[in-house]
């Protein structure tokens, strides 16, 4: 169970790969579900240029770790890893990688969807938008 | 005794400061916090509190050291 907190661009893939090589449920695990997410250039209608991602220190961590916990102790899984991304970013950049593993497909599919629904109603993130048309603007909408 | 106060995001920018600290004497619960940190702004309604970075509502009691948080809804992920 591991948690990430980046202050500039990450490979979710590779880092994925980095960290599956280093657990220890190498030949125990049959599925693996991933979820990125990623920054657009378009939101609400508008096209953007940037975005500063701003976080708690500390409460972000405190909460990640506990919809880890929460996440293994209702599901029959082998591990989990969150990446996230802090700071300036750019559209493409990877904002998020969740991973979890798991003998069978349902806990992995099911755990990595928890953990993201949590993360996104939880973890205390914002998102600072820089619009195309040289405004700013704080996104206020968990789409 | 003091009281620490974050505020963070939007919040931040609508109350013109990021942390400040108040004595303990002065308050009891997170919503006294609020009012006399802000000199008795509005609270806005979705506004998010955390004691000792954990969600609390704001009729929680503070005390002595305690960390205290106000920030908008969250946007991560």
């Amino acid at each position: 169970m591991l948690i990430e907190i980046k202050k500039s661009a990450f490979e979710p893939y590779q880092r994925l790969l980095d960290y599956q090589a280093e657990a220890g449920f190498s030949g125990k695990f049959g599925a693996t579900a991933v979820f990125v997410g990623s920054m657009r250039e378009f939101n609400q209608g508008d096209d953007v240029d940037k975005m500063l991602l701003e976080h708690y220190p500390g409460m972000t961590e405190k909460y990640l770790q506990k919809i880890s916990e929460e996440a293994s102790n209702k599901w029959n899984i082998f591990d989990s890893l969150i990446v996230h991304r802090i700071g300036e970013m750019l559209p493409n950049d990877p904002i998020v990688l969740v991973a979890v593993w798991s003998a069978h497909r349902a806990d992995a599919f099911d755990a990595s969807r928890y953990l993201m629904e949590e993360l996104k109603s939880r973890a205390p993130f914002w998102k600072k938008e820089s619009l195309s048309a040289e405004q700013e603007r704080w996104v206020e909408k968990n789409t | 005794m003091t009281i620490q106060v974050k505020f963070f995001a939007s919040l931040r920018e609508h109350v013109g400061q990021a942390e400040v600290e108040i004595a303990e004497s002065l308050v009891e619960t997170v919503a006294d916090v609020w009012s006399q940190t802000t000199k008795d702004m509005v609270l806005p309604e979705n506004t998010l509190m955390a004691v000792n970075m954990d969600y609390v509502d704001a009729s929680y009691q503070v005390k002595a050291g305690d960390e205290v948080a106000f920030f908008p809804p969250v946007t991560g992920g």
